[in-house]
């Protein structure tokens, strides 16, 4: 089916033309900006080349701990210590030369043979280009901190070697997805991440809440895979539409997106499926109820899992295949469309919820669900880039924070989260952790000029430049809310008088280490794309430069990718809006000015924090009413239909086969047919006495008159049909 | 080569011979007894593997073949042979015989006779081997039946309390099933090509040459629908199902599980569809909608299962349906999933009904509510008991996922003519069944593993997974990572084949 809207000169006639040229120029220097790029380029650079080793060896990691782990001095973590700092060497080796060969624009990969149906062949392999290269980067540098953090952190925990154990299964199950050259290699990497964070969220599974916790995770996210499944199977589909026989190669599926020969609906379908799997996997509101309880894994893993790198996969799906997105939800065209209202939504949503939290890391989950929401709705308003920097900056500082919170529960407040009971004036007796978290705060509120000040701007300034205005207003009141909620997490952390009863001191070096580290990060990642100083680093490194909506690569008239102009006006509004939002939470707190105790004196304050505290009546709505009626109710009738009517059908038919087998028994077979069943009788008894005791005799008569019957009746049908 | 020639009848007479000398030695002897059926089993599996090494993959037709006379009276023919569907079900069946007869060692169900049981066990090989193999419709539909007694036997004699009800209920329903299906195949040789070889019948299909009226194409195929889906078991035919699997022995429940309920599926895309692809063609949306309600039908039932083995016996419903929904399909693509789905699912839910057995054995309950804790109590028993949920949920990387997620993908365009809406919806319906698949298992994986040991078992001391259970048990765990992670070991067997069947249609 070919949609005449966008058909196309570049794929009609002249398109072989077009087509051949890049073939050529691609055989002889790489691909250059806005050029198609069809194929993956197997020989160059060594560590992009080879890039399926950084997946294999935390895969082999993960084994040797598994099997060798607790006979091992440091039961395992040396192993997994020892491996993600080659992990991390090797992506740090991978991002110098894909940097040094940046400007051409070249994507690497492999694909081997993995099953074929037939001749079609499936195939699994790397595609390494400046995404996957910024997220191996990512991913190495967040674990590696993590594994070095966690030998403090869980010191002498009852599984120690397994959790490494699950560490190393998590990188590589995360890598394997990152490098991931089609969606269904991607799908299974997303599934294993997903097995990953079942197994740690439910680490401490004696408390039936925290396996609680695990499984309403797996079921979210594995609710949400409907429409993965079903979206990754339609991409095969688009595949095959443009091009006569189907794929799930992500090169193949842009360039089929972009080709102007799919039809429509078959786009929209798919991204709308593909959209449901993201929002299960990357928290969107409505399915952002299993990120809060996922906090009942150990904090390490919060961090790393739940903030920096698994539940942005979502987000990296929806860059990956972008085009089945631009072209889908007809993001250029600036109308609204569902990516974008869900992401606007999810930043208020979840920013609105980290208010009524007294739960540190709760705070900073909502938290998180409100900037994958930023993310979600950078992408769904064209601003690729942007959406993709700010995962990236996001990492550093959401994971800064989590380890922030963790050690303070390690060291100042005894292993409680609970701001208003355990903390409290913790910022004298743990500078570090103090220090840090106040930098990590303001990367998150968006100051000057910390890393997340840079990408938030992006996000908004694209957005606006894309024509989707309204949603530049959604983000600035999520950038209030952001400062308002941080300073709020802060006060009752670090300020005040301390309320615990314990004797709080500063952490150990395996925990402060990391926390500067990322600090580092929070302050410095930013400049990578800092658009007033004239350095787009970011946008040359990663952003796709083929199979792209990019100018000369959407079809037809279809409108391609733009890149807003950075404003320091508008950069001064959104710094204004998080200066507000920490100075309104600042008299509030520390001033007792404003509306306090408003939710005991107004009832329409008190119902809306209601509202918020039982979370929007959503985990009611799922818990209780869906999983509830479906577990209890639905299953029930169910079993009450197999086992009263189908069952009871059977046993009907059986016992009136048995009532008239019993009556022709008596009435007319007594002479005849008993000699023949008496015969078999004998013949089966003979096989060895305990069979005896079973047999009585009852059986052969049922089933050979059952035999008899069906086939007379049988026969009678046949007879009539001639 | 002599051993092309004499391989496939070895695969059903060492069984045979076997069983045999089993019965001829003293019953105090149980040592004897043990280590013939083991022997006997193993070399059966090593005529399996010599067969599997010689098989040539890219070969059209059938390998190993031998066609002679029988019985001639009715014109039946000891045509025996072996394509790639049947190839990889055969040596599933070799294997699982003797992963459970090493099982049986220190396992044998009460009243303990291991000379009748073993006996009986190479009985049941002996049928199960042949059904594969077979290339006759008569050779075949007595092999179909030889698998019944056994297994009646096993659950009748050494099954739970209400073994005789069970087995009865087993036996006289897939035995009315069994004779709708004669009559298809009589039916067959007198409407139809006047003969009873398979691959005749399916030439003469292709060609053209099997003029049959539409009518009584249909309801030929309507009784071998009715002999095989019971055997499946489709919805609404598999109530037999539930009771023959929880009140059966663990290595009976294995069996079924394993290889039995493939005789069904494998009748289907051996027989049924390729003599019959007109009528298949009518009878396919009716069959996927039986399928996707099977699929969510039985996840439900599973939700609301209280006893753990029963729980696993509707899982299998419920998986089963993904292979249905496969074949219903029509295409290539869906019959590879079937054939992927029928091996994986007998390595999976055999697994899961070995652990089943084994944590009876122990806690001498399987209501789930008792039980808690397993990982703090047996660890080793909770972690394979998790793998092998996260393996049956369908977990990529593991053999599960490779028979579920291409049935899915084969009904979004399945064969021509059929409703592409209707299997769009069956498609999205299937997709649901894998949430559901994952609730129930995972629940099930919670109560059973997760939290603290129950206070009745607290102070029991209870074994964790010992030799016998190791011996039998890795090889199965090993298949389910290596045709998980390299699905294409499997799969390459069944190109040739599954393209033949829609060569010439």
């Amino acid at each position: 089916m070919i949609d005449s809207v966008f058909l196309t000169r570049f794929l009609s006639e002249g398109g072989g033309e077009h087509g051949g040229e890049a073939g050529e120029h691609a055989a002889e220097a790489g691909h250059h900006l806005g050029e198609k790029i069809d194929h993956l380029t197997s020989v160059g650079p060594w560590f992009l080349t080879h890039a399926y080793l950084i997946f294999i060896i935390p895969t082999i990691s993960y084994f040797l701990i598994l099997f060798f782990g607790k006979k091992l001095p440091k039961k395992g973590h040396e192993i997994g210590i020892a491996s993600i700092i080659a992990v991390l060497g090797f992506a740090g080796m991978a991002a110098y030369q894909w940097i040094n060969q940046a400007a051409e624009a070249t994507i690497y990969g492999q694909s081997y043979t993995w099953l074929r149906f037939g001749d079609l062949k499936l195939t699994v392999g790397t595609h390494i280009d400046g995404i996957a290269v910024m997220m191996m980067v990512v991913v190495g540098i967040i674990s590696t901190l993590v594994h070095i953090y966690s030998t403090a952190y869980l010191k002498d925990d009852i599984r120690y070697t397994h959790y490494y154990a699950a560490l190393s299964l998590f990188t590589a199950s995360m890598m394997l997805l990152v490098v991931a050259n089609n969606t269904l290699q991607l799908l299974a990497g997303w599934e294993l991440v997903g097995l990953c964070s079942f197994m740690l969220i439910g680490h401490w599974w004696e408390d039936k809440a925290n396996s609680n916790a695990a499984l309403k995770a797996f079921f979210t996210t594995r609710f949400g895979d409907i429409g993965l499944l079903t979206g990754v199977i339609m991409t095969f589909f688009v595949v095959e539409r443009a091009m006569g026989k189907g794929s799930f190669s992500i090169i193949d599926i842009n360039n089929s997106a972009l080709s102007g020969k799919v039809g429509h609906t078959l786009l929209l379908m798919t991204a709308l499926a593909l959209l449901l799997g993201v929002m299960g996997k990357s928290g969107q509101f409505p399915l952002h109820t299993w990120l809060p309880d996922a906090m009942a894994g150990p904090t390490p893993v919060s961090a790393l899992i739940h903030a920096a790198t698994m539940v942005v996969a979502g987000v990296y799906l929806a860059a990956r295949v972008y085009p089945i997105f631009w072209e889908g939800f007809n993001i250029g065209e600036s109308g609204i469309n569902p990516m974008i209202v869900i992401g606007g939504l999810t930043v208020i949503a979840g920013a609105a919820l980290a208010f009524v939290q007294t739960d540190i890391k709760k705070v900073l989950a909502y938290s998180t669900i409100s900037q994958l929401g930023y993310m979600i709705m950078g992408l769904g308003a064209g601003a690729w880039t942007a959406a993709i920097f700010h995962l990236f900056t996001h990492a550093f500082f959401k994971a800064l924070l989590f380890l922030g919170a963790g050690s303070v529960a390690h060291s100042g407040s005894h292993h409680s989260f609970d701001m208003k009971k355990d903390m409290g004036g913790l910022r004298k007796k743990m500078p570090i952790t103090f220090w840090t978290f106040m930098i990590g705060t303001g990367a998150l509120a968006g100051i000057f000029p910390l890393a997340g000040f840079w990408s938030k701007d992006e996000i908004l300034a694209n957005a606006g430049n894309s024509g989707y205005e309204a949603f530049v207003y959604v983000g600035l009141l999520g950038a209030i809310m952001t400062a308002a909620y941080m300073t709020r997490c802060v006060y009752l952390t670090f300020f005040g008088e301390y309320r615990g009863h314990h004797h709080p001191h500063e952490s150990p070096k395996a925990i402060t280490i990391p926390l500067l580290i990322l600090a580092v990060f929070s302050i410095g990642a930013g400049f990578l794309n800092a658009l007033p100083f004239h350095i787009e680093k970011f946008k040359e490194w990663v952003e796709p430069k083929g199979a792209f909506p990019l100018e000369g690569l959407v079809s037809g008239t279809g409108k391609f990718i733009t890149h807003a102009e950075f404003h320091w006006s508008d950069a001064g509004i959104a710094s204004a809006c998080g200066l507000f939002g920490i100075f309104v939470a600042y008299l509030y707190y520390w001033k007792k000015i404003g509306l306090i105790n408003v939710t005991e004196k107004n009832k329409l304050a008190r119902a809306g924090y209601v509202f918020l505290e039982k979370k929007y009546f959503l985990d009611i709505l799922y818990t209780d009413i869906i999983v509830g009626g479906v577990k209890k109710q639905l299953a029930n009738a169910t079993l009450w239909t197999n086992d009263k009517i189908i069952n009871g059908t059977v046993n009907g038919v059986g016992k009136l086969v048995a009532k008239i087998g019993t009556f022709t028994y008596e009435n007319f077979d007594q002479k005849g047919i008993d000699r023949v069943v008496n015969g078999l009788g004998s013949t089966s008894q003979g096989t060895g006495s305990v069979l005896t005791k079973v047999q009585s005799g009852k059986l052969q008569r049922y089933a050979i008159l059952l035999f008899s019957g069906v086939i007379a009746l049988a026969l009678v049908v046949i007879f009539i049909n001639r | 080569m002599t051993f092309d020639k004499i391989s496939l009848t070895l695969a059903i007479f060492i069984p045979l011979v076997g069983m045999g000398i089993v019965l001829l030695i003293p019953k105090k002897n149980e040592f004897a007894t043990k280590v013939t059926a083991l022997v006997t089993a193993l070399a059966t599996l090593g005529v399996g593997v010599g067969i599997t090494a010689r098989y040539n993959i890219g070969h059209e037709g059938l390998q190993f073949a031998q066609n002679k006379s029988w019985i001639p009276l009715i014109n039946a023919r000891y045509e025996i042979g072996l394509d790639g569907i049947g190839g990889p079900m055969l040596l599933l069946s070799m294997f699982i015989t003797v992963l459970v007869m090493i099982y049986s060692w220190d396992h044998f169900p009460e009243p303990a006779s291991p000379k009748a049981f073993l006996a009986l066990m190479l009985l049941l090989e002996v049928g199960m081997n042949g059904t594969f193999i077979a290339q006759d419709l008569i050779l075949f539909f007595v092999f179909f039946e030889i698998v019944l007694l056994p297994m009646f036997f096993m659950i009748g004699v050494w099954g739970g309390p209400n073994r005789k009800y069970a087995s009865l209920k087993f036996f006289l329903f897939t035995l009315f099933g069994s004779a709708l299906m004669l009559l298809g195949f009589l039916a067959l040789f007198f409407k139809g090509g006047h003969t009873f070889s398979i691959p005749e019948l399916t030439a003469m299909a292709q060609s053209g040459d099997l003029d049959l009226a539409k009518t009584t194409g249909l309801l030929i195929f309507g009784g071998l629908f009715l002999g095989f889906a019971i055997k499946v078991p489709m919805f609404p035919f598999h109530t037999w199902l539930p009771d023959a699997h929880t009140e059966a022995p663990t290595q009976g429940s294995v069996l079924l599980a394993a290889i039995l309920l493939k005789l069904g599926t494998y009748g289907f895309i051996k027989i049924a569809i390729p003599i019959l692809p007109e009528a298949f063609h009518t009878w396919a949306p009716y069959i996927g909608g039986l399928a996707v309600i099977g699929i969510i039908y039985g996840s439900l039932c599973c939700l609301a299962q209280t006893d753990m083995k029963r729980l696993i016996a509707f899982s299998s419903v419920a998986h089963m349906g993904f292979v249905m929904l496969g074949i219903s399909t029509g295409t290539e693509f869906g019959m590879n999933a079937a054939l992927f789905g029928m091996f994986a699912h007998g390595l999976i839910t055999g697994m899961l009904f070995f652990i089943g057995g084994s944590i009876q054995h122990r806690y001498h309950t399987r209501e789930i509510a008792r039980l808690g804790g397993l990982l703090k109590q047996i660890p080793k028993m909770g972690w394979l008991l998790g793998l092998c949920c996260m393996a049956s949920l369908g977990l990529p990387g593991l053999a599960g996922f490779w028979g579920e997620f291409p049935a899915v993908l084969s009904a979004f365009t399945p064969a021509e003519g059929l409703s592409v809406p209707l299997f769009r919806t069956y498609m999205v319906i299937a997709a649901v069944g894998t949430v559901l698949a994952a609730a129930y298992l995972l629940w099930m994986f919670q109560r059973v593993a997760f939290g603290e040991v129950k206070d009745e078992f607290k102070d029991e001391h209870i074994h964790d997974v010992h030799v016998s259970e190791w011996l039998a048990w890795t090889p199965l765990l090993v298949l389910i990572f290596v045709f998980g992670v390299y699905p294409d070991l499997l799969f390459k067997y069944f190109a040739t084949p599954v393209a033949a069947l829609f060569g010439a249609s």
